[in-house]
């Protein structure tokens, strides 16, 4: 292929200072109409999520007669009533538990709370969960996610930071030599990840808790929890093996069949064999040749990893009682307690819109072919 | 036609897929045999029953057949009765109106494990004078143990273990253990036992059934939970739960986002703008909490979740995917034809471009069976599993809920995930290689 070098046109130079303004325009235009979608999308979402969680009004009438049964016993049961008028008695039952709903808000319609749950939610002002409490005592939902983040950080970010590096740096490494014994295998065992982790963590249990007895079936650290700094933490690793393990194992074949496979679909172009062709070492080839266009889709996974991290793993979690927050808002859901579902539905929600918003921006930065808004 | 054909053929290429059909087949078999073998109802029935359907079997009992692979040997249980001459049993009238009821049933015991419990459930029939029962035990070694005398009524059960009176003539805490043992060593004696029943009845028409049950540490094919529930039933039941739950579910959820893609792009507009808006605030959705909320709050019946399962598949990400193709596909000279001859847009949609997407649809659809499957058993391991349905899932919650692992139940647990694992590599296995027929570019990477 013959190159031929043009002279610029002058034309082409001149409006050099309207195409700067013109892309500001474009991206300005872009970031307002971006935000306001993702803005909108994260409205419904997290109104339907309030929706299913208040079932229509139905926890309502649950909560209500909780209040009921609860207050009236309390006032049966208490000595200090006993010699009360009948009338006047239940005149304080009626006013106890019109109090209490008051103060749970619901004296006030659903559609006005389901709107104020909103609104909370959408300002970050989480309020305070219904039935749950955080090990220090304390009622206020933001509170109790912090208490929870640290230990479903630490084991989800282990395993996933852990899986993601290494399935990047074997599937490189299988890409290069395909079709060997190594390659072959993970092409066969990569049926093995539709099965989730919990599946494999009960299994784990089964060998290394019950059979062996080696580690711990469950928990964070051991009971009563270890005095010294050291003896704390080699607690906690050995409590952190098998959900680690059982996580890590259940995506790791197919994430690594997955990425070996990208990687070949880019190590099959055609400027791939021209480098190769033109003698430039490996490494240079796999660093500039295939893995910086396969950039974009390797930042993508990356940033969702980082929102699952948030997330947690509800099932493994319970599985292994981490009391991390996959478990918690599990045990939120059991208990009706909304403001927690809703606290934890709308962090996630706002993580994944910045991402999405963020990610188009990145695209741009990475990769020259992407134009933002175009 | 062919064409597929050509695919099915070259599916034998692939061990993977000739395993991956092989456990299909073999899973359709046995949902087959489930269904044919218990009825629907009748596996409700067995599967809600208490003690009144299951009281013959042991509780925690291990399937038969791990005698074969322990060099300990555990007692099997039996049950046999007079009504069906499984206890054989002889009526002698006397004089007066008086009878004598002579039952016995002499059985072999060669196992190094005592039984759990022996029980004999009685039922008489009688106008004033109750009939009158006594027990004896005759060992291998030809000890003759007295077991109890007593009168009976209309509904009446023996605890071999319970008895006070017995343990304080054999000197004993466990009467078990005492009845199948050497009295100078105390280890267990094999061979024969036989149990010695004779009755007396005083009016004419007065009968006496009885029922003996040996609960032992061993039972059937995949052995019983905790309320003695034999656990064939929802093994073998959980086949076809499984099987349509995941089938339904995939199926369903990719034809829809199929036709939903294919509507999108071809009507273009305002209709694929909300088409993307509703994916984005699916997205936003946290699935499992979903699911979990309509699990608490609405209904854990399996049908309610397969349609919430289905309506919040529908829009995720597989929809840009199909969008991706069908934009291609519309520009296709074939459908610029069927525009030209004047064709409306429904019959485009469904007659030209979805046609076209149904071998990429194939293989996506068969992987996606095992999420679903294991959904279900995800959810019954949270405790919103169907209450009525015998499901696998069901299995592994009750055995993690009633400690299986600690307490080393281990077949209670391992029988329904080993089925459910096969499950789901049979379908995963099918689906990678189908992926590779259909998607030649993945072939040879």
């Amino acid at each position: 292929m013959s190159v031929v070098i043009q002279p610029i046109p002058e034309s082409a130079v001149a409006p050099k200072v309207s195409a700067r303004t013109s892309t500001t325009l474009r991206v300005s235009r872009y970031v307002v109409v971006r935000l306001l979608t993702l803005f909108v999308t994260v409205v419904i979402g997290i109104y339907l999520t309030i929706m299913i969680a208040n079932m229509g009004g139905f926890v309502d009438t649950i909560m209500k007669g909780e209040i009921r049964d609860r207050v009236t016993q309390m006032i049966i049961n208490n000595p200090s009533y006993q010699s009360m008028e009948q009338e006047v008695r239940q005149k304080l039952i009626q006013d106890t538990i019109a109090a209490e709903e008051e103060r749970r808000g619901l004296n006030v319609p659903i559609a006005v709370r389901n709107f104020r749950y909103l609104s909370n939610a959408l300002t970050l002002n989480l309020g305070r969960a219904i039935n749950m409490t955080s090990d220090s005592g304390s009622k206020q939902v933001s509170l109790i996610l912090l208490e929870r983040l640290p230990a479903t950080l630490l084991l989800m970010g282990i395993s996933q930071l852990f899986l993601f590096f290494s399935s990047i740096l074997l599937a490189l490494n299988l890409s290069r030599r395909y079709g060997n014994f190594w390659d072959k295998l993970v092409v066969t065992l990569s049926p093995t990840s539709a099965v989730p982790p919990w599946f494999y963590g009960i299994f784990l249990i089964l060998i290394f808790a019950a059979l062996l007895k080696v580690l711990p079936f469950g928990g964070m650290v051991d009971s009563p929890p270890p005095p010294t700094a050291f003896e704390y933490s080699m607690s906690l690793l050995k409590h952190l093996t098998l959900p680690t393990l059982s996580l890590v194992l259940s995506s790791f074949f197919l994430s690594i069949y997955n990425y070996r496979t990208f990687f070949l679909i880019y190590s099959s172009e055609d400027y791939v064999d021209m480098a190769k062709a033109k003698g430039l070492p490996m490494r240079d080839v796999e660093r500039k040749y295939i893995l910086r266009p396969t950039l974009p889709n390797i930042i993508t996974n990356f940033a969702l990893l980082i929102i699952t991290l948030w997330t947690g793993a509800t099932i493994t979690e319970t599985v292994f009682l981490w009391p991390g927050l996959g478990r918690t808002l599990f045990q939120a859901i059991g208990l009706y307690d909304i403001p927690i579902i809703v606290g934890s539905t709308i962090i996630y929600a706002y993580l994944l819109a910045m991402t999405v918003f963020l990610l188009d921006f990145i695209y741009s930065l990475v990769d020259p072919r992407v134009k933002v808004g175009s | 036609m062919s064409a597929l054909k050509n695919s099915v053929q070259k599916l034998f290429y692939y061990p993977s897929a000739v395993f991956g059909l092989f456990v299909v087949f073999l899973l359709v078999l046995l949902a087959i045999y489930a269904m044919l073998k218990i009825p629907y109802s009748e596996a409700i029935r067995l599967w809600r029953g208490g003690e009144d359907v299951w009281y013959q079997n042991p509780k925690f009992a291990a399937p038969a057949w791990i005698n074969y692979f322990s060099s300990e040997k555990y007692a099997e249980s039996f049950a046999v009765k007079t009504d069906d001459g499984s206890l054989s049993s002889e009526f002698t009238p006397g004089a007066e109106g008086t009878g004598t009821l002579v039952a016995n049933h002499i059985f072999d015991f060669n196992y190094d494990t005592y039984p759990q419990d022996m029980i004999l459930y009685f039922t008489s029939e009688f106008a004033e004078k109750q009939p009158f029962v006594s027990l004896e035990w005759l060992t291998p070694d030809g000890r003759i143990v007295r077991i109890a005398n007593m009168a009976i009524s209309r509904q009446f059960t023996y605890r071999f273990a319970q008895d006070e009176k017995l343990k304080a003539r054999l000197k004993t805490d466990d009467i078990i253990a005492s009845l199948f043992s050497d009295p100078e060593t105390g280890s267990p004696i094999k061979g024969q036992y036989q149990l010695l029943l004779t009755g007396t009845t005083f009016e004419p028409g007065s009968l006496i059934n009885a029922e003996f049950v040996f609960h032992g540490q061993v039972y059937g094919l995949a052995g019983t939970d905790h309320a003695r529930r034999d656990l064939i039933v929802p093994l073998l039941w959980g086949a076809p739960i499984a099987l349509a739950f995941g089938l339904i579910a995939s199926l369903g959820s990719s034809v829809l986002t199929m036709i939903i893609a294919a509507v999108g792009t071809w009507y273009s507009g305002w209709v694929d703008e909300l088409i993307q808006r509703i994916t984005e605030i699916n997205l936003v959705l946290p699935f499992l909490s979903i699911l979990i909320m309509i699990g608490t709050f609405y209904s854990r019946s399996l049908w309610v979740i397969l349609g919430a399962t289905i309506a919040l598949s529908i829009f995720t990400g597989a929809i840009k995917g199909f969008r991706s193709i069908f934009l291609q596909v519309k520009e296709s000279m074939y459908i610029e034809a069927a525009r030209a001859y004047g064709a409306s847009g429904p019959r485009i949609v469904f007659l030209y471009l979805i046609p076209r997407m149904i071998p990429l649809l194939i293989p996506g659809l068969v992987s996606s069976v095992p999420a679903f499957v294991f959904l279900e058993a995800s959810l019954a391991l949270l405790g919103l599993g169907d209450p009525v349905l015998p499901t696998w899932g069901k299995i592994i919650q009750d055995a993690n809920s009633n400690g299986a692992l600690y307490r080393g139940y281990y077949y209670w647990i391992l029988e329904p995930t080993v089925l459910l694992m096969f499950t789901g590599l049979g379908f995963a296995m099918l689906g990678f290689a189908l992926d590779r027929i259909f998607n030649p570019k993945l072939r040879d990477a």
